[in-house]
């Protein structure tokens, strides 16, 4: 053994190791990238058609995408932003770049998300030719975790038509319930603005049917007042003028 | 033929890696709250630890001492990747609920502790059995626990309700606490104490005793 401690034999067994090691990495990186690039893909479609209630199991996800129309919208604005791709943008990575996102001052940044990214990719669904619905992409902090999501539009801008989170790190149980079927059931229907002000959001317990608010009120979630809090800013963030506001308008009126 | 059957089967209760051994807990805590999970957890670490086993045999006869480790290190870092980059093309939804934990079985002591412990002393058939064994082991308990928390914190296996839940118009009140990292603990626990008091020959002898501080009547 003792001719293995020689510094030749030493240099020579850690290169070769690195090599074929190096090589049976890189070549399953490279052979399986395809496969996973589809699935990387295929589970962005599954969520964007879940937030928006569309989500049929029995049918193929690539299907029932076939309705949907992904474009950039100039957050600053209000308006479509064609020039960009919207298969190319990476809307979490402009987030966090100073040169693709605005700083946000304490009292607008109701999400707690420090930076507001200039464009974001919204996604059109047509029915038979119509705009049906309007899916925008929402993050915001809860009690632990950004919580990444879809909220789902009606075309008329002012009623929800799903909510629903991909990604957090909520306890679960408590503010994990966001991703409850039963709890993200009570969404569907609600009103988003009332007066020109964002008006929907969570309250503590279970919302009185007969109140007047109603229609601009959720459950809270029971033990997780925090999360609650972090869901119900988030939507006043991104449904506010620092947010969609200016683009639902403009697609209202036609002029976006 | 008897010490191939001992080499594989020792490890799942004799010399069991998690409850004898104490190794490999952390991602024991952290990947058992859902069975679907674990299993793969369990496939992706036996075989991790079978074929670093293999591979770290193969060429013991000429791995230098002095840099052993980082050549064990290599091979099973090699292997957890290619892991990983299966487990994103064919089981995307499980990999991304793993998610850090199929690299960290990188650190997973059990991994190392075979290689280094075994595999360069013994030829590759025995070592890549033994690293099926105790990767039986690893997933014996696993399996336990993910069964455990998966059916009395959400009321479900494998994803199938068994138990219905009152949130969703059932009976069952499902135990929060299970569905946290903690319960593992305790759960491991219980596991090490009830296998000790049926194999008394697993139970450490104490390293040390504690003096007492008063002689009985002194204190009155």
């Amino acid at each position: 053994m003792s001719g293995n401690d020689s510094i030749k034999k030493i240099l020579t067994v850690a290169v070769l190791l690195c090599v074929v090691c190096a090589v049976f990495v890189s070549t399953a990186a490279v052979m399986l990238k395809p496969a996973q690039e589809a699935n990387k893909s295929l589970d962005r479609k599954r969520n964007i058609l879940a937030a928006a209630g569309l989500l049929e199991a029995d049918a193929s996800v690539e299907e029932q995408f076939a309705r949907v129309t992904s474009r950039v919208v100039d957050l600053r604005s209000g308006e479509f932003a064609d020039d960009i791709d919207p298969a190319n943008y990476d809307q979490r990575k402009a987030a966090k770049d100073p040169a693709m996102s605005e700083k946000l001052t304490p009292e607008d940044d109701l999400a707690k998300i420090g930076r507001r990214e200039n464009y974001a990719v919204v996604y059109l669904v047509e029915h038979e030719g119509e705009l049906d619905k309007v899916i925008l992409p929402v993050h915001g902090y809860g009690l632990w975790s950004t919580l990444y999501g879809f909220l789902a539009l009606e075309s008329d801008g002012n009623t929800v038509a799903g909510l629903g989170f991909y990604e957090h790190g909520e306890t679960p149980g408590l503010g994990g319930e966001v991703d409850n079927p039963n709890w993200k059931r009570l969404w569907p229907g609600k009103k988003v603005y009332r007066d020109g002000d964002v008006a929907i959001g969570l309250v503590k317990g279970a919302v009185d049917h007969n109140s007047a608010n109603a229609p601009w009120q959720v459950d809270g979630l029971s033990g997780a007042t925090l999360t609650s809090k972090g869901v119900t800013n988030l939507v006043h963030f991104w449904l506010g003028e620092d947010g969609y506001a200016p683009f639902l308008n403009k697609l209202k009126s036609g002029e976006a | 033929m008897e010490s191939i059957k001992e080499t594989l089967t020792g490890p799942i209760i004799k010399n069991n890696p998690i409850a004898l051994q104490i190794l490999g807990i952390c991602s024991a805590l952290a990947v058992t709250s859902s069975l679907q999970v674990t299993m793969v957890m369990c496939i992706a670490l036996t075989s991790v630890t079978a074929f670093s086993n293999l591979g770290v045999s193969l060429i013991r006869k000429h791995i230098p001492g002095s840099i052993r480790i980082i050549v064990q290190m290599v091979i099973i870092a090699s292997l957890v990747i290619l892991v990983d980059q299966l487990l994103k093309a064919y089981a995307y939804a499980i990999s991304k609920q793993l998610s850090v934990f199929v690299g960290l079985i990188i650190t997973n002591c059990i991994v190392m502790g075979r290689a280094e412990a075994f595999a360069m002393k013994n030829p590759p058939l025995a070592s890549f059995l033994d690293g099926i064994g105790n990767g039986l082991g690893y997933s014996a308990v696993l399996i336990t626990l993910a069964v455990i928390r998966e059916l009395f914190g959400s009321g479900k296996l494998f994803g199938f309700e068994i138990l219905p839940l009152v949130t969703d118009g059932g009976w069952y009140v499902p135990n929060g606490l299970l569905l946290l990292p903690p319960s593992a603990f305790f759960l491991i626990g219980l596991i090490i104490w009830g296998l000790r008091s049926v194999r008394k020959e697993q139970v450490e002898s104490p390293e040390y005793r504690l003096a007492k501080h008063t002689a009985a009547g002194e204190g009155v």
